[in-house]
């Protein structure tokens, strides 16, 4: 069935579909209409889940661990100040092993209050623990919030499914809703085979000496470690049944590219825009936008950008004292070849600042322009 | 022919906890986990946040319980709690009586937030506090919880803690909640008839469990009992319990109420106390029995 809906009920549609069994959520701008539409499902029995309306964000995820751990499958979602206030909890969460997903509606950090986009509240999570995916449309919202509770669940890591504020999460498109069939054909119930429960009892979490603590955390690498195969395997199983690929990477023209745009998020579009405005003009650019940023693609990035003379990695983030957040990241994966491409940084769009296709322009015309990077962040659209 | 004699124990025999936990000697927060269970029984979960309990249960691989622990964040006890009986009932299993189970710092400071956005959803579980009157697992530290006059590592006797302790029964019940109750390990019976209670009545119960600590009190480990009755003798920490939010009723009414002088005595976090400060202490005390004893009359009009 095909539907215009916005970003945010994309993300409630993949909660429904995906037969969340627990809902714990605070409302926050701009994720609240994920929220109210979950509340509907459940009000209206479209969705067989208890509905739990927390005082806290911090609640709300205490709530979700606790349902997981009892075994059922659960799901939330926030924002940015939501989001950091889970923060002591997402470790909680993926050092307990408990699957849960949710959606993180990307907003800058205040002060000043903003609710506009950008990437530092879900990249500040970087270490906690949880898989990030940051997707580009409505489609991909849903589509990759059943395909996290997939491997969430196979891997007992939880997940985030991110997207802009506003540029996604109000935005309406055209979204195809997968037959509930076909997701429970994909995506079969959680039964973990440990779980709280009264039969059985068992202490989870309890005090843990350095005799067992470093396994534990060397267990949670490796299955992470097992992510990137597996979310092409999810990815491909998903296609046979719903007709989409779900990958931790999508490229554009990068086959032949002298430069590549490395983008994440709504602006990996904006950016296939540009892509495709430069070509017509000569200019050899393509574009690899990274949906999966933990576990990190390594393989893929190198492989695509190992080819292409230069990389222009756009960051709608900042590390303070370092650089852009992915610009890191790329430049780590590239790290210690001499002959690979030259890697330049880009940070825009703070707090909700446009990006826009002449955004792309400016930076490839920048890129294209200089032998080899001179600094390592370049600031495109910051008033001076 | 002699008849056989039996002896009739007034609290279950069964036991859900088992020896080899790590409680310091003559630790009240132990009998009142050991007390609950009893009057709870085995289809139990809890909730265990940061406290002498998270240590008290053992390290991992092991647990001294016979009941499953989720150990959970701090400030989570009742929102985890919330979640764990949610999770739990939509595999199936209504039975399971879930339990937050916390000390007084995780209860009156930190926790309150989400015991507080539990109880006023009305959340299907029994939070029980343990109160050992401050941050016992870190070391002895003040909490709000912590009565007039005493000492702690954060109020040194020249700055002893000159605030009252919160009221949290108080707060409880302002919440309308089915079940606010207080107990005392130095009442067994009515603390197992208390949470046998709670069990079976539907929605948020709140336990507040007097639970002394010598090493805290610097009270001797043998004195943990006499101190857990004459403090309710004394009507320090009475023992009542108030259903929906108005009914009120005392559980175990002293015939004479006793003075405090005795109880503050018996522990060096009192020690630097003067004549006056307890006569002061007295005074609040009277004054707050009366106010319990005109809310309970009230009840029975």
């Amino acid at each position: 069935m095909r539907k215009v809906i916005m970003g945010n009920h994309s993300l409630s549609y993949g909660a429904m579909l995906s037969r969340a069994q627990v809902i714990a959520a605070y409302p926050i701008t701009p994720q609240t209409q994920v929220v109210e539409l979950l509340s509907e499902m459940c009000a209206d029995k479209k969705l067989d889940a208890k509905f739990i309306k927390v005082e806290s964000e911090h609640s709300a995820m205490a709530a979700c661990l606790g349902a997981s751990l009892a075994g059922s499958r659960t799901f939330t979602a926030t924002s940015a100040q939501g989001l950091t206030l889970m923060h002591e909890l997402l470790h909680w969460g993926s050092g307990g092993r408990m699957p849960v997903v949710m959606g993180n509606i990307n907003r800058a950090m205040a002060p000043g209050w903003s609710i506009w986009s950008d990437q530092n509240d879900s990249l500040s999570q970087r270490d906690t623990g949880w898989m990030q995916f940051y997707c580009a449309s409505n489609q991909e919202v849903l589509d990759t919030v059943i395909q996290a509770f997939k491997v969430s669940e196979k891997l007992m890591i939880p997940s985030m499914v991110i997207l802009d504020a506003f540029t996604l999460s109000h935005t309406y498109e055209v979204v195809d809703i997968p037959d509930q069939e076909k997701v429970d054909e994909f995506l079969p119930s959680f039964d973990p085979p440990i779980k709280l429960t009264s039969d059985d009892p068992r202490a989870f979490g309890g005090l843990t000496s350095s005799e067992h603590y470093f396994e534990l955390r060397y267990k949670l690498q490796k299955d992470m470690e097992k992510a990137p195969a597996l979310i092409e395997k999810t990815g491909k199983e998903y296609q046979d049944l719903v007709g989409r690929y779900l990958g931790a990477v999508e490229k554009y023209r990068c086959d032949d590219a002298e430069l590549i745009l490395v983008t994440s998020g709504t602006m990996g579009y904006t950016a296939k825009v540009a892509v495709d405005e430069l070509r017509k003009e000569g200019i050899k650019l393509g574009n690899l936008r990274i949906k999966a940023f933990r576990p990190f693609p390594f393989e893929i990035v190198q492989n695509t950008l190992k080819k292409a003379a230069k990389v222009a990695v756009v960051d709608r983030n900042i590390s303070y004292g370092y650089h852009g957040i992915f610009y890191q990241e790329v430049k780590s994966a590239l790290g210690g070849s001499d002959s690979g491409p030259g890697v330049f940084g880009f940070i825009t769009g703070l707090g909700g600042r446009d990006i826009t296709p002449s955004s792309f322009k400016e930076i490839a015309q920048y890129a294209l322009k200089k032998d080899k990077p001179e600094e390592n962040i370049v600031w495109i659209g910051v008033k001076r | 022919m002699k008849k056989k004699k039996t002896m009739k124990f007034s609290i279950p025999e069964e036991e859900f906890m088992n020896p080899g936990h790590l409680a310091c000697q003559g630790c009240g927060a132990t009998l009142a986990m050991r007390y609950v269970l009893k009057g709870v029984g085995g289809r139990t979960a809890l909730s265990i946040p940061a406290c002498c309990w998270s240590v008290i249960d053992g390290p991992f691989p092991y647990s001294s319980l016979d009941v499953s622990i989720f150990h959970c964040a701090f400030e989570t006890a009742a929102a985890s709690a919330s979640g764990l009986k949610a999770g739990l009932e939509m595999r199936g299993d209504t039975e399971t009586t879930v339990i937050a189970w916390a000390g007084d710092g995780g209860t009156v400071d930190i926790g309150i937030q989400a015991l507080s956005g539990a109880a006023e959803r009305n959340e299907d579980i029994l939070y029980v506090c343990y109160d050992n009157e401050a941050y016992m697992n870190t070391g002895i530290q003040r909490s709000s919880s912590t009565p007039y006059g005493a000492w702690t590592t954060t109020t040194p006797v020249k700055h002893f803690k000159n605030r009252p302790k919160k009221d949290i029964g108080a707060i409880m019940v302002a919440h309308e909640i089915p079940y606010v109750a207080t107990a005392s390990i130095g009442y067994p019976e009515d603390l197992v008839k208390k949470a046998k209670k709670a069990k079976d009545i539907q929605g948020t119960r709140f336990l507040h469990i007097y639970a002394p600590c010598p090493s805290g009190w610097k009270s001797r480990p043998e004195d943990t009992i006499r101190l857990s009755r004459m403090v309710v003798q004394n009507g320090i920490f009475p023992l009542y319990e108030v259903e929906n939010g108005d009914k009120y009723k005392m559980n175990i009414k002293p015939r004479e109420k006793k003075p405090i002088d005795e109880y503050i005595r018996l522990q060096g976090r009192f020690r630097h106390l003067t004549e006056k400060d307890i006569e002061q202490m007295q005074k609040e005390v009277d004054k707050k029995w009366e106010r319990l004893l005109k809310k309970c009359e009230a009840s029975n009009k």
